[in-house]
Protein backbone atom coordinates (compact mmCIF):
# COMPACT_ATOMS: atom_id res chain seq x y z
CA UNK A 1 0.00 0.00 0.00
CA UNK A 2 1.15 3.24 -1.22
CA UNK A 3 2.41 6.05 1.98
CA UNK A 4 0.24 8.66 2.11
CA UNK A 5 0.52 11.78 0.31
CA UNK A 6 -1.08 14.69 -1.40
CA UNK A 7 -2.88 12.96 -3.77
CA UNK A 8 -4.69 11.28 -0.70
CA UNK A 9 -5.58 14.34 1.08
CA UNK A 10 -7.12 15.71 -2.31
CA UNK A 11 -9.01 12.62 -2.43
CA UNK A 12 -11.01 12.78 0.72
CA UNK A 13 -11.37 16.54 0.28
CA UNK A 14 -13.24 15.93 -3.27
CA UNK A 15 -15.23 12.79 -1.18
CA UNK A 16 -16.33 15.42 1.52
CA UNK A 17 -16.94 17.35 -1.33
CA UNK A 18 -19.18 14.98 -3.58
CA UNK A 19 -21.01 14.33 -0.05
CA UNK A 20 -22.07 17.85 0.24
CA UNK A 21 -22.84 18.78 -3.21
CA UNK A 22 -25.54 15.54 -2.62
CA UNK A 23 -26.85 17.08 0.74
CA UNK A 24 -27.45 19.76 -1.42
CA UNK A 25 -29.24 18.19 -4.45
CA UNK A 26 -30.75 15.79 -2.19
CA UNK A 27 -32.26 17.22 0.79
CA UNK A 28 -35.38 19.15 1.02
CA UNK A 29 -34.83 21.03 4.55
CA UNK A 30 -32.94 24.27 3.87
CA UNK A 31 -31.25 23.95 7.20
CA UNK A 32 -30.05 20.30 5.83
CA UNK A 33 -29.46 22.22 2.13
CA UNK A 34 -27.06 24.86 4.33
CA UNK A 35 -25.28 21.59 6.58
CA UNK A 36 -24.24 20.48 2.54
CA UNK A 37 -22.75 23.60 1.87
CA UNK A 38 -20.62 24.10 5.01
CA UNK A 39 -19.06 20.88 4.04
CA UNK A 40 -18.11 22.21 0.48
CA UNK A 41 -16.42 24.81 2.57
CA UNK A 42 -14.65 22.76 5.00
CA UNK A 43 -13.71 20.09 1.65
CA UNK A 44 -11.94 23.51 0.12
CA UNK A 45 -10.27 24.02 3.30
CA UNK A 46 -8.73 20.92 3.44
CA UNK A 47 -7.52 20.77 0.16
CA UNK A 48 -6.24 24.32 1.15
CA UNK A 49 -4.39 22.92 3.82
CA UNK A 50 -2.93 20.21 1.86
CA UNK A 51 -1.68 22.60 -1.00
CA UNK A 52 0.28 24.99 1.91
CA UNK A 53 1.75 21.79 3.65
CA UNK A 54 2.89 20.19 0.45
CA UNK A 55 3.97 23.01 -1.17
CA UNK A 56 5.72 24.70 1.80
CA UNK A 57 3.62 28.04 1.47
CA UNK A 58 1.33 29.93 4.31
CA UNK A 59 -0.86 31.49 1.52
CA UNK A 60 -3.48 28.19 1.76
CA UNK A 61 -3.59 28.33 5.84
CA UNK A 62 -4.03 31.80 5.33
CA UNK A 63 -6.61 31.48 2.98
CA UNK A 64 -8.64 28.51 5.08
CA UNK A 65 -8.29 31.15 8.01
CA UNK A 66 -10.45 33.63 5.77
CA UNK A 67 -12.75 31.18 4.38
CA UNK A 68 -13.84 30.32 8.10
CA UNK A 69 -13.83 34.03 9.11
CA UNK A 70 -16.69 34.30 6.00
CA UNK A 71 -18.17 31.33 6.76
CA UNK A 72 -18.89 32.43 10.28
CA UNK A 73 -20.57 35.87 8.91
CA UNK A 74 -22.11 33.49 6.46
CA UNK A 75 -24.12 31.14 8.45
CA UNK A 76 -25.55 33.91 10.74
CA UNK A 77 -27.19 35.92 7.61
CA UNK A 78 -28.24 32.36 6.36
CA UNK A 79 -29.64 31.07 9.20
CA UNK A 80 -31.32 34.38 9.71
CA UNK A 81 -32.70 34.23 6.82
CA UNK A 82 -34.43 30.91 7.30
CA UNK A 83 -35.67 32.00 11.15
CA UNK A 84 -37.16 35.06 8.62
CA UNK A 85 -38.46 32.43 6.45
CA UNK A 86 -39.92 30.02 8.99
CA UNK A 87 -42.05 32.39 10.78
CA UNK A 88 -43.29 33.91 7.37
CA UNK A 89 -44.10 30.57 5.84
CA UNK A 90 -43.89 27.83 8.79
CA UNK A 91 -42.06 25.60 6.88
CA UNK A 92 -38.18 25.19 5.36
CA UNK A 93 -39.14 22.93 2.43
CA UNK A 94 -37.26 24.32 -0.29
CA UNK A 95 -39.78 23.41 -2.88
CA UNK A 96 -42.16 25.70 -1.58
CA UNK A 97 -40.14 28.70 -2.43
CA UNK A 98 -41.50 29.18 -5.66
CA UNK A 99 -43.18 33.22 -5.40
CA UNK A 100 -40.73 34.48 -8.08
CA UNK A 101 -41.37 31.45 -10.41
CA UNK A 102 -43.19 33.24 -13.59
CA UNK B 1 1.75 0.85 6.87
CA UNK B 2 3.34 3.59 9.42
CA UNK B 3 1.02 4.88 11.83
CA UNK B 4 0.65 8.34 10.32
CA UNK B 5 -1.03 6.30 7.49
CA UNK B 6 -3.18 4.35 10.32
CA UNK B 7 -4.13 7.69 11.55
CA UNK B 8 -4.72 9.27 8.59
CA UNK B 9 -7.36 6.31 7.19
CA UNK B 10 -9.42 6.63 10.83
CA UNK B 11 -9.33 10.26 10.66
CA UNK B 12 -10.83 10.37 6.77
CA UNK B 13 -12.84 7.13 6.85
CA UNK B 14 -14.51 8.46 9.85
CA UNK B 15 -15.18 11.59 8.37
CA UNK B 16 -16.51 10.48 5.24
CA UNK B 17 -18.55 8.36 7.62
CA UNK B 18 -19.94 11.34 9.45
CA UNK B 19 -20.84 13.22 5.71
CA UNK B 20 -22.78 10.04 4.79
CA UNK B 21 -24.72 10.18 7.75
CA UNK B 22 -25.22 13.45 7.66
CA UNK B 23 -27.01 13.37 4.29
CA UNK B 24 -29.11 10.30 5.35
CA UNK B 25 -30.18 10.98 8.30
CA UNK B 26 -34.00 11.74 8.53
CA UNK B 27 -33.69 13.86 12.06
CA UNK B 28 -32.15 17.00 11.40
CA UNK B 29 -30.51 17.32 14.94
CA UNK B 30 -29.00 13.56 14.11
CA UNK B 31 -27.78 15.22 11.24
CA UNK B 32 -25.98 18.69 12.94
CA UNK B 33 -24.57 16.50 15.61
CA UNK B 34 -22.83 13.90 13.32
CA UNK B 35 -21.39 17.47 11.57
CA UNK B 36 -19.74 18.68 14.41
CA UNK B 37 -18.59 15.13 14.96
CA UNK B 38 -17.29 15.48 11.19
CA UNK B 39 -15.33 18.35 11.99
CA UNK B 40 -13.31 16.83 14.45
CA UNK B 41 -12.17 14.48 12.70
CA UNK B 42 -11.30 16.92 9.73
CA UNK B 43 -9.45 18.94 12.82
CA UNK B 44 -7.77 15.67 13.14
CA UNK B 45 -6.59 15.43 9.63
CA UNK B 46 -5.32 19.35 10.12
CA UNK B 47 -2.80 17.96 12.94
CA UNK B 48 -1.69 15.41 10.69
CA UNK B 49 -0.88 18.24 8.42
CA UNK B 50 0.66 20.08 10.97
CA UNK B 51 -1.55 22.69 10.64
CA UNK B 52 -2.07 23.20 14.47
CA UNK B 53 -3.75 26.26 14.50
CA UNK B 54 -6.33 25.41 12.07
CA UNK B 55 -7.17 22.88 14.17
CA UNK B 56 -7.43 24.72 16.58
CA UNK B 57 -9.76 27.40 15.20
CA UNK B 58 -11.39 24.19 13.47
CA UNK B 59 -12.58 23.20 16.91
CA UNK B 60 -13.18 26.24 18.37
CA UNK B 61 -14.99 28.45 16.11
CA UNK B 62 -16.27 25.90 13.64
CA UNK B 63 -17.49 22.73 16.08
CA UNK B 64 -17.78 25.47 19.10
CA UNK B 65 -19.41 28.82 17.78
CA UNK B 66 -20.76 27.72 14.07
CA UNK B 67 -22.38 24.44 14.64
CA UNK B 68 -23.51 25.65 18.02
CA UNK B 69 -25.90 28.37 16.53
CA UNK B 70 -26.83 25.62 13.76
CA UNK B 71 -27.76 23.24 16.86
CA UNK B 72 -29.55 26.23 18.43
CA UNK B 73 -31.52 27.30 15.01
CA UNK B 74 -32.55 23.45 14.41
CA UNK B 75 -34.33 23.13 18.06
CA UNK B 76 -35.41 26.31 18.38
CA UNK B 77 -37.62 25.90 15.29
CA UNK B 78 -37.85 22.30 16.35
CA UNK B 79 -39.71 21.73 12.69
CA UNK B 80 -39.85 17.87 11.52
CA UNK B 81 -40.33 17.31 8.02
CA UNK B 82 -44.22 15.83 7.06
CA UNK B 83 -42.20 13.43 4.82
CA UNK B 84 -38.85 11.73 5.25
CA UNK B 85 -36.74 13.10 2.42
CA UNK B 86 -36.80 10.46 0.10
CA UNK B 87 -40.11 9.92 -0.37
CA UNK B 88 -41.72 11.68 -3.67
CA UNK B 89 -37.87 13.35 -4.46
CA UNK B 90 -37.73 11.51 -7.43
CA UNK B 91 -36.15 15.24 -8.88
CA UNK B 92 -33.19 15.27 -6.22
CA UNK B 93 -32.88 11.37 -6.24
CA UNK B 94 -31.99 11.45 -10.32
CA UNK B 95 -29.98 14.45 -10.09
CA UNK B 96 -27.54 14.19 -6.95
CA UNK B 97 -25.39 10.99 -8.74
CA UNK B 98 -25.82 13.21 -11.61
CA UNK B 99 -24.03 16.09 -9.86
CA UNK B 100 -21.65 13.82 -8.10
CA UNK B 101 -20.34 12.08 -11.29
CA UNK B 102 -19.98 15.60 -13.33
CA UNK B 103 -17.88 16.44 -10.18
CA UNK B 104 -15.68 13.47 -10.64
CA UNK B 105 -15.22 13.61 -14.03
CA UNK B 106 -14.22 17.49 -13.71
CA UNK B 107 -11.64 15.97 -10.44
CA UNK B 108 -10.26 13.05 -11.43
CA UNK B 109 -7.68 14.65 -14.06
CA UNK B 110 -6.73 16.82 -11.41
CA UNK B 111 -6.12 14.48 -8.90
CA UNK B 112 -4.43 12.16 -11.36
CA UNK B 113 -2.17 14.86 -12.58
CA UNK B 114 -1.03 16.02 -8.54
CA UNK B 115 0.52 12.55 -8.09
CA UNK B 116 3.99 14.38 -9.86
CA UNK B 117 3.46 17.19 -7.31
CA UNK B 118 3.19 15.14 -4.13
CA UNK B 119 6.27 12.71 -4.64
CA UNK B 120 8.66 15.25 -3.06
CA UNK B 121 8.05 18.45 -1.29
CA UNK B 122 11.08 20.84 -1.35
CA UNK B 123 10.26 21.90 2.14
CA UNK B 124 7.36 21.27 4.59
CA UNK B 125 5.35 24.12 5.99
CA UNK B 126 4.23 24.07 9.84
CA UNK B 127 1.16 25.83 10.67
CA UNK B 128 2.43 27.17 13.38
CA UNK B 129 0.59 30.18 14.96
CA UNK B 130 3.53 32.56 13.91
CA UNK B 131 3.53 30.99 10.52
CA UNK B 132 -0.11 31.60 9.61
CA UNK B 133 -0.77 34.70 11.00
CA UNK B 134 3.05 36.81 10.52
CA UNK B 135 1.30 36.91 6.77
CA UNK B 136 -2.29 37.82 7.48
CA UNK B 137 -1.30 40.86 9.63
CA UNK B 138 2.04 41.80 7.28
CA UNK B 139 1.55 40.88 3.60
CA UNK B 140 -2.62 40.79 3.85
CA UNK B 141 -3.43 43.28 5.97
CA UNK B 142 -6.31 44.91 3.80
CA UNK B 143 -8.09 41.62 2.93
CA UNK B 144 -8.34 41.47 6.81
CA UNK B 145 -9.55 44.52 6.93
CA UNK B 146 -12.57 43.84 4.89
CA UNK B 147 -13.16 40.65 6.42
CA UNK B 148 -13.92 42.62 9.27
CA UNK B 149 -15.71 45.06 7.56
CA UNK B 150 -17.96 41.72 5.72
CA UNK B 151 -18.66 40.52 9.27
CA UNK B 152 -19.85 43.55 10.48
CA UNK B 153 -22.10 43.98 7.71
CA UNK B 154 -23.31 40.50 8.51
CA UNK B 155 -23.76 41.36 12.46
CA UNK B 156 -26.07 44.50 10.98
CA UNK B 157 -28.15 42.05 8.53
CA UNK B 158 -28.79 39.83 11.23
CA UNK B 159 -30.64 42.38 13.41
CA UNK B 160 -32.00 43.86 10.54
CA UNK B 161 -33.44 39.80 9.04
CA UNK B 162 -34.29 39.23 12.90
CA UNK B 163 -36.54 42.33 13.53
CA UNK B 164 -40.42 41.55 13.91
CA UNK B 165 -42.45 42.73 11.06
CA UNK B 166 -45.36 44.81 12.16
CA UNK B 167 -48.68 43.83 11.09
CA UNK B 168 -51.00 46.60 8.84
Amino acid sequence: MMHVGLIHYLAVSGALFALGLACIVLRRNALLVFMGLEMNLNAANLALVAFSRYGGHAEGQVLATFIIAIAAAEVAIGLAIIVALFRQRSSMVTDLLRSLKG
Amino acid sequence: MTAYDAIFWFFSLALLLCGVLVLISPNAVASGLYLVLSFFFLAGLYVLLQAFFLAMIQVLVYAGAIMVLFLFVIMLLDYRESRHWWHGNLLGLAGAPLAVAALAAALLPVLKRSGALAAAPEQWFEGTLENVMTPVFTRYLLPVEITALILLAATIGVVVLGRKEKQP
